[in-house]
């Protein structure tokens, strides 16, 4: 039988101290019964001799110093999981919200370990998304993790969702496919808007939820992503499926972290972000890849708002510096009209270089993104130009830049929400719009591609 | 056994205990029933606070902590070539053949292989004096690396005891060696305490080049063999793939690659692809020439802070053998970070930004661990840090770089706006800068060219000037620059294109001898000359920008070959056939166009 405690000495924000414990172990489950029947869970965060210090996840409302009991579980916290999680969701400590039961024999550690660097496989393939933006110049690789920085207000989710229907993450028509999505402080309708998107594209038996949603305790935010890893690990290494997860939003993540963290009085670091900031966000980030001589994959696509559309704020920051790469959302674009408001030059895929090209996309493919940077990067600082001097008095090459950027964002950057472009056709309209600048400007790609797919 | 402290306070990966008095300060310790390894950074009145380089998660207080009796060390030895190990020397290739796929807590001290066998050449015989560092034998490696044996930095004496050559594990006795007070056993590989520098006889004066092979560093801000650089950069400007360029091409022995806190991809993709990757200079594999240490962003913190230290420790155990070691340390952001972390779980006082007081004394420290040197055997050796820093918000002005920047010779600055329009390596040529160029003078006359270092200067004189002319075309434009000026501009693109730029995936690009760059810098200072010398007469910059022949420069990058230095000057034919007739129909008068500067 297990020992229950009651000598609880302060209960603080999230927190339970407890006094005379004598057996707890660092990041233990523990049950807390409150007024002899509602029963919570929370988890060790600090032991200092016989004082415990426990975070509450279901938060401290309604405690008191003598209506609570405390047990301590032995473990750490840890959830059920089986293919039968498949079409279901969950809360943000794994249970059931639909009511029924899970059947299953085995319990999965939701902090999961570092994976070995050796047991890697390093990702090489290249997923469509039918987003021209993404597909041609911030290729998304199977295994990869790739994080939209969004802004309040900016179709972030619109977009996840079009990943999400056009994405071809199975070579071929693999059913092998499922797709974990985790929900961190989003609004109620946020998540009907995700639900129904997975209906209407028919993926819904594909789809796990772990929601943790706005007015849901915020402790249990810091587990729901670990829950939905889990998951996704559990279905790509044990099941062989190919797993695409959304991690939405990650500043409601990092929030909660941050209102933790200055409950138990930690040296804040920037913006009162703890220290350790990146380091919690690597261990989310970095469950993502694939593993030797295992069939399936993680790629991720976590969403974030950036504060005041500030991308040094430190939760973007930190995320770019553990990410593969970012895609970036402009409120310009947006403002202008243009959907998906991606705005190329910041935005990256970091193994894009080793999925594209020959025998990976097409011949063509590197050099003409390039070429593409380097010419909207130019309309960039043309743009500027012609605001100070008038667009008139541009040399003709400078006004033939102002033409390209207009028609790229046109043509290329905008789509349609439905709208689904093979690689193909994408990499086909970047030759198109080059067509638009003098030929000597050209100094990134090969003459020969030049005739074959310019002149062609 | 008194000698046994108990864990009262577990926070994270900082433990105290108490009952401590017999252990001693930086001692290493395995804490708990599980072992995990930890390392004492306080001892105060019997209580130690104890950074745990494992998770913590089931530990409990109550549960025991065990001396080790020695500081952090590492085994030294054969068998660290071509591996991979963690930030304490724990070898990744051995854990994951044993199932690990993930990285368990709890599974001991493991290091080098200790049971491998090992084909041995002893060079001593009995009755010799040995000193201490001297090299008594040596073991192939690798295919490319000797390993020299050497006698421990803190023992010698007269050789009693000689093996024989032939296959011996690492715990085989070797020699034993009679220092008049103690018989000692000396075995293939040797312990150091990762945190104390191994010893030299001296330190020599920077003289030659760490030749990488990118053009923007070996021409513009050249590493030093035996010297130091960073290379700072908010996420994404490319200081990973910097240091896999340099990992990859550059002209020293051995790479120790320290990934600290960064992605475990990253790992996985040099071990993926250096054991396919050539090593120019003798066709083998770079893999053979390569350790790499990994904790990555998710591994244990504490960890990431030992990391570095593993990796200087295992450099200089290389340098001592009479190598040149290049070390790249990705990212040491992480590793102050590291510091940071644990500092703020001892509730030390903060000085800036949250760092520790002592940070700008670490970075120095470590920086300090560089360096060309006579080696304790009398070889010479050396170690180049390059670090990669990763200030947040990408601002240079945070402790971390501002740091860094002051200790280390060579200042590689990253640039966003560079990045952004795919201007790789992203290396700001305003910003950067380097100490070395005095120092490596004769170096490159000898191995270059005498004219080498005033076509450097040139050149940047050229972009510098740029740098202030864009200042003036962004307020009004670039057609009302006068044509000399207009022609630094052109120059300056021929430059960043053609020479600045610099392609990893090209076949002939991605390294680049400095023979083909001094070449290269040839034609476009005689594209320059010519070109000024006309734009002097009056012929207009629009013929002067004759685009067949600048994209022919701007792609002879892509085109020559390494061998093939007759081209550079069928280039520079091609420029005087241009030029020559155009500025002497311009010396007759002949055809005249407006001079764009009058008209405005
Ligand atoms: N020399 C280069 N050639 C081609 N591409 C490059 C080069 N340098 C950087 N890149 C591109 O930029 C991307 C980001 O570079 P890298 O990963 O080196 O950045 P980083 O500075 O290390 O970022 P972080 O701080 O987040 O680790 C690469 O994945 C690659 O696509
Ligand atoms: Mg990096």
């Amino acid at each position: 039988m297990k020992i229950k405690y009651l000598n609880i000495k302060k209960i603080e924000g999230p927190l339970i101290i407890l006094d005379g414990v004598k057996d707890a172990s660092f990041d233990e489950m523990v049950e807390i019964e409150v007024e002899g029947q509602e029963v919570r869970k929370g988890k060790v965060v600090q032991i200092d001799r016989n004082r415990a210090i426990i975070q509450v996840f279901e938060g401290t409302t309604g405690m008191s110093l003598n209506n609570t009991r405390i047990s301590f579980a032995g473990r750490p916290l840890e959830i059920p999981l089986s293919k039968d999680i498949l079409g279901r969701v969950f809360n943000g400590i794994g249970e059931p919200l639909d009511g029924a039961p899970l059947f299953s024999g085995k319990k999965y550690d939701i902090h999961g370990r570092a994976m070995n660097p050796v047991a890697r496989l390093y990702p090489r393939n290249f997923i469509q998304t039918g987003i021209s933006a993404i597909d041609g110049l911030t290729t998304l690789i199977r295994g990869q993790k790739l994080p939209i920085f969004s802004g309040d207000g900016l179709p972030h989710n619109e977009l996840a969702a079009q990943i999400v229907r056009q994405a071809q993450i199975t070579e071929g028509e693999g059913e092998n496919f499922a797709i974990v999505f985790a929900a961190m402080g989003i609004k109620h309708g946020e998540a009907d808007f995700f639900r129904r998107s997975f209906q209407q594209s028919g993926v819904l038996k594909k789809v796990v939820m772990y929601q943790n949603l706005a007015d849901d305790p915020i402790i249990e935010r810091i587990t729901t992503p670990r829950c939905a890893l889990t998951a996704a690990e559990y279905l790509a290494f044990e099941e062989d499926m190919h797993v695409l997860v959304i991690l939405t939003n990650i500043t409601s993540y990092c929030e909660a972290l941050r209102e933790i963290s200055a409950s138990r009085e930690e040296v804040p670091s920037r913006k009162g972000y703890p220290g350790y900031l990146y380091s919690d966000l690597a261990t989310l980030y970095e469950r993502a890849g694939m593993i030797k001589g295992k069939k399936g994959s993680i790629t991720q696509i976590p969403i974030l708002t950036m504060p005041n559309d500030d991308i040094t704020h430190p939760v973007p920051d930190l995320t770019g510096y553990i990410t593969e790469g970012q895609i970036i959302l402009s409120r310009d674009l947006h403002q202008r009209g243009i959907y998906p408001p991606i705005n190329v030059l910041p935005s990256l895929s970091r193994l894009m270089k080793d999925g594209i090209g020959e025998g990976f996309t097409r011949e063509d493919h590197p050099d003409v993104s390039s070429q593409v940077f380097s010419a909207y990067s130019r309309v960039q600082e043309i743009r500027s130009l012609a605001q100070v001097i008038g667009e008139d008095e541009l040399s003709d090459t400078d006004k033939k830049y102002l033409e390209f950027g207009n028609e790229f964002e046109k043509q290329f950057v905008r789509q349609n929400y439905d709208e689904n472009r093979n690689l193909m056709d994408t990499l086909d309209i970047m030759w198109e719009l080059l067509k638009i600048l003098p030929k000597s400007e050209l100094t990134r790609v090969k003459p020969e591609h030049i005739e074959k797919y310019m002149e062609a | 056994m008194s000698n046994v402290g108990k864990i009262i306070m577990i926070n994270g990966p900082v433990v105290k205990a108490e009952n401590m008095e017999g252990f001693t300060m930086r001692e290493m310790v395995l804490v708990g029933e599980k072992k995990l390894i930890g390392e004492i950074i306080s001892i105060n009145e019997g209580i130690a606070t104890i950074q745990v380089y494992e998770e913590t998660v089931g530990l409990k207080a109550g549960e025991a902590i065990y001396p080790t009796n020695k500081p952090l060390s590492v085994k030294l030895g054969p068998g660290i070539i071509g591996n991979i190990f963690d930030g304490i020397e724990r070898p990744l290739m051995d854990i994951f053949d044993k199932g690990g796929d993930y990285i368990p807590e709890g599974i001991g001290l493991t290091s080098i292989d200790l049971h491998r066998k090992w084909k041995v050449k002893i060079n001593v015989p009995v009755g010799q004096e040995l000193k201490a560092g001297a090299i008594f034998g040596e073991v192939q490696e690798s295919p490319v690396v000797r390993h020299k044996l050497m006698i421990p930095p803190d023992k010698w004496g007269k050789v009693i005891f000689a093996e024989k050559d032939g296959e011996y594990d690492l715990e085989h006795v070797l020699l034993i060696l009679d220092d008049g007070v103690n018989k000692n056993e000396i075995k293939m590989y040797q312990e150091w305490p990762v945190r104390i520098p191994r010893p030299v006889t001296k330190r020599n004066p920077i003289s030659k080049l760490l030749v990488t092979g990118q053009r923007v560093i070996d021409t513009f801000f050249p590493l030093a063999k035996g010297g130091t650089a960073a290379i700072p950069g908010g996420f994404g400007t490319g200081k990973t793939s910097a240091q896999h360029q340099l990992a990859k091409w550059s002209d020293a022995d051995i790479i120790v690659y320290v990934g600290c806190g960064e992605r475990g991809n990253e790992m996985t993709e040099v071990l993926e692809d250096f054991p396919k990757l050539k090593d120019p200079r003798n066709g083998q594999p770079l893999m053979n020439r390569t350790v790499l240490i990994a904790n990555t962003s998710n591994m244990p913190v504490a960890a990431r802070e030992a990391s570095i230290y593993t990796g200087i420790t295992i450099a200089e155990y290389y340098r001592d053998m009479g190598y040149n070691i290049a070390l790249m340390a990705d990212s040491t952001s992480r590793w102050a970070e590291a510091l940071r972390e644990i500092s703020g779980r001892l509730e030390e006082m903060p000085a800036e930004e949250g760092y520790p007081a002592y940070l700008p004394s670490r970075i120095g420290q470590f920086y300090e661990r560089a360096g060309d040197v006579k080696t304790l055997s009398g070889e010479e050796g050396s170690i180049t840090i390059i670090g990669a820093v990763s200030p947040p918000g990408g601002d240079f002005s945070e402790p971390v770089t501002q740091n860094t920047k002051r200790v280390v010779g060579t200042f590689l600055a990253l640039d966003r706006a560079l990045a952004y329009s795919r201007h790789y390596p992203a290396i700001n040529w305003i910003n950067s800068y380097t100490g070395y160029v005095d120092d490596l003078r004769d170096w490159y006359r000898g191995n270059v060219s005498e004219h080498m270092l005033e076509l450097r200067e040139k050149m940047l004189g050229i972009l510098g000037e740029e740098h202030k002319l864009m200042e003036i075309v962004k307020l009004v434009g670039e057609d009302i620059l006068p044509d000399d000026q207009r022609l630094i501009l052109e120059i300056s693109k021929v430059l960043k294109t053609g020479y600045l730029q610099q392609n990893s995936f090209h076949e002939l690009d991605a390294n680049v001898s400095l023979k083909k760059q001094y070449n290269m810098l040839r034609v476009i200072d005689r594209l320059y000359e010519k070109a000024l010398a006309a734009v002097k007469k009056g012929v207009p910059i629009s013929l002067i920008r004759e685009e067949k022949l600048f994209y022919d420069i701007i792609s002879m990058k892509y085109n020559v070959p390494e061998d093939d230095e007759a081209a550079f000057d069928r280039y520079i034919e091609q420029i005087d056939i241009y030029f020559d007739p155009l500025v002497s129909q311009y010396d007759k008068g002949g055809i005249r166009y407006e001079d764009k500067v009058s008209e405005h």
